[in-house]
């Protein structure tokens, strides 16, 4: 089965057919995934649909049965959560992925700490404190995010701060990609705006993000185009622009047929091998 | 572990403070000095405490504020007190070490008995094994197989208490080797004696300090204490550090082992049978959550003063030992309450 397809190398980010079956559930079949280089891409789909699977498949958190993976046109298989970071794909969980008793910079650099040059670092592997703080602070403020000290513990910090500290440090690492897992679904209005303003700000640092979200009209504020996830797979890209919400959810829940509406596709869907 | 160099896109962002995720109040991100933060944690409640048992001992004994016996205090630590050290590392990773006396015990046998018709270097080094491979087997059941470190260490206490008496067939060894018995010793100024096993309390709770504030392993360490989900989803190989946790704490108890045979030279199996309470209240005293992720050994050290400066205290008040042990109870309550309420033991 050669697909008679070539991987789109301006996208960002791609996904052809893919598969994951747990027994005899269906959790993705024949998924297909695009992201362009520089924009937001929100996912969207009914509970159950398969969202998180596409997602930990793209974040090497799962590995498909069948289908591939490509990073600017090239194919990659992750095989673990760390191979989707060393090809520059970082990812915000749900669940908020920070150690609350640590400080920003040691969250920030939590698993990836910097050592001081010279035997210091090699041999007593002493932390360079000050040039990870100092990283830290500069990325806190490239991203426009205000704390009073990049040493303060997480836990003294609001909701909103805290994810974008989550969203800051996945900004940092992340030389490709951003995947945001509902980052706003615990937080208040002021504070949804705030995380959002802040995602537009690590687009303008030239990143592109995936964002999960079950808000559409936050999806509607701030996506470049929406993917909609039905019954393991994409039912259909669409803009924002040309697409009106209601349309949205109603392929979304399937009251609609996916070709009612105006695709956003950039590259050919994977021919379908089954 | 990825390239060390935070790869944050370049273009200089304008100062949008209507964006800005803080309130608008807040003082912009500041950079801080970079003191040394060996010990940055709260052990202010820990060293009141210590010093209230020496203000009250020192005016209601005339025995207990002298140069002689603080010495004597510091001599009645080192046991406990580097025990406590290892108990410290395993309480920062959310688990309890109910085996640490007993496993400190067999290395005494070990090295005492090998020592008393052998070679007193080869004893020492297989009672350094013989602890570090014990507490190694807690580790690997706590961290791969993932058993509850209260049973887990429960069940090796009962184990390695009874394999200590089987192996030496419930004798003691005087010990005679300069070498097992050196700690004990060291340089004396009148009555006031600094021995070897004291320095090395001190040299050992210094290193671990280092170790826990000053290098990646210590961050990770506490980050699993805090939050272990946290610290996967980061990439920390949480078995991995747990584990290394449990057997470097094997270490300590080989020292500790060292160090009881310099106090007392007779290695006896049915010795130190509390001695794992005495170092889990040092412990939590000293401010260490028994929820894991906040302490330290700074916290640790006072911590095992006061439940020696306590006892000796009470002994030259001439109380009752069973008096002793219901105020160092009450004290451990009283730790552990603070721990709760002051909402140090909360998850945010």
């Amino acid at each position: 089965m050669t697909p008679v397809f070539a991987a789109d190398p301006s996208l960002a980010m791609q996904a052809i057919g893919l598969t994951k079956h747990y027994g005899q559930v269906v959790a993705m079949e024949g998924a297909d995934f695009e992201l362009a280089t520089g924009e937001i891409l929100a996912v969207v789909g009914d509970n159950g649909a398969g969202k998180s699977t596409l997602i930990k498949a793209l974040a090497g958190a799962l590995i498909p049965d069948s289908g591939q993976v490509y990073i600017d046109g090239e194919p990659v298989r992750f095989s673990s959560p760390l191979d989707a970071r060393l090809v520059g794909i970082e990812t915000v969980y749900q669940e908020l992925a920070v150690a609350t008793q640590l400080d920003i910079t040691q969250n920030m650099f939590l698993g990836r700490e910097v050592r001081k040059p010279g035997v210091l670092g090699s041999v007593l592997r002493q932390l360079d404190k000050k040039r990870m703080r100092q990283q830290a602070a500069e990325q806190m403020h490239n991203l426009g995010i205000r704390v009073q000290s990049i040493r303060q513990a997480i836990e003294t910090l609001s909701g909103g701060q805290r994810q974008a500290v989550a969203v800051a440090r996945a900004a940092a690492w992340g030389r490709k990609v951003v995947i945001l897992d509902e980052p706003t679904a615990a937080l208040g209005v002021r504070e949804t705006h705030q995380v959002l303003d802040l995602i537009r700000r690590v687009r303008e640092h030239g990143l592109s993000v995936v964002l999960i979200s079950h808000s559409m009209p936050e999806i509607f504020a701030i996506a470049d185009r929406i993917h909609i996830h039905r019954l393991g797979r994409r039912a259909a890209i669409v803009s924002p622009k040309t697409t009106v919400m209601s349309d949205v959810v109603a392929v979304m829940t399937g009251a609609l047929p996916s070709d009612a509406v105006v695709s956003a596709a950039l590259a050919p869907a994977g021919a379908p091998d089954f | 572990m990825q390239a060390p160099e935070l790869t944050v896109a370049t273009v200089p962002q304008p100062d949008s403070t209507e964006g800005a995720v803080a309130a608008a109040a807040a003082p912009p991100a500041s950079l801080q000095r970079p003191t040394l933060r060996l010990f940055a944690y709260p052990i202010t409640g820990p060293l009141f405490a210590l010093i209230v048992i020496f203000v009250v001992f020192s005016l209601t004994t005339s025995t207990f504020m002298n140069a002689g016996n603080i010495s004597l205090i510091a001599q009645q630590s080192v046991v406990i007190g580097t025990l406590a050290l290892g108990q410290t590392l395993i309480i920062l990773v959310s688990g309890i070490d109910l085996a640490d006396g007993a496993i400190m015990v067999l290395g005494t046998v070990v090295a005492g008995s090998i020592a008393s018709h052998g070679d007193a270097v080869l004893a020492m080094a297989l009672g350094f094994v013989a602890c570090i491979v014990v507490a190694s087997i807690n580790g690997l059941v706590i961290a791969r197989f993932r058993l509850p470190p209260f049973i887990a260490t429960l069940g090796m206490f009962t184990i390695i208490a009874a394999a200590a008496r089987l192996y030496s067939q419930s004798r003691s060894f005087p010990v005679t080797s300069d070498l097992l018995s050196v700690l004990g010793s060291g340089p004396e100024f009148g009555t006031v004696a600094v021995t070897y096993g004291t320095m090395l309390w001190v040299a050992l709770t210094l290193v671990l300090g280092y170790a826990l504030n000053e290098t990646p392993w210590g961050v990770r360490v506490y980050a699993i204490g805090n939050s272990p989900i946290a610290a996967r989803l980061n990439g920390v190989n949480v078995t991995r550090v747990v584990f290394s946790v449990y057997a470097l704490a094997g270490v300590f108890y080989a020292f500790a082992a060292w160090q009881a045979l310099g106090r007392t030279p007779i290695a006896d199996p049915t010795g130190y049978q509390i001695a794992n309470l005495d170092s889990i209240t040092a412990v939590v005293i000293g401010g260490t959550s028994l929820f894991g992720g906040r302490g330290g050994v700074a916290g640790t050290f006072i911590g095992t003063l006061i439940v020696v400066a306590l006892k000796n205290g009470l002994t030259q008040a001439g109380i009752d030992s069973l008096y002793q042990q219901i105020a160092t109870g009450a004290l451990v309550m009283l730790a552990v309450g603070a721990d709760q309420y002051l909402g140090r033991g909360h998850r945010a």
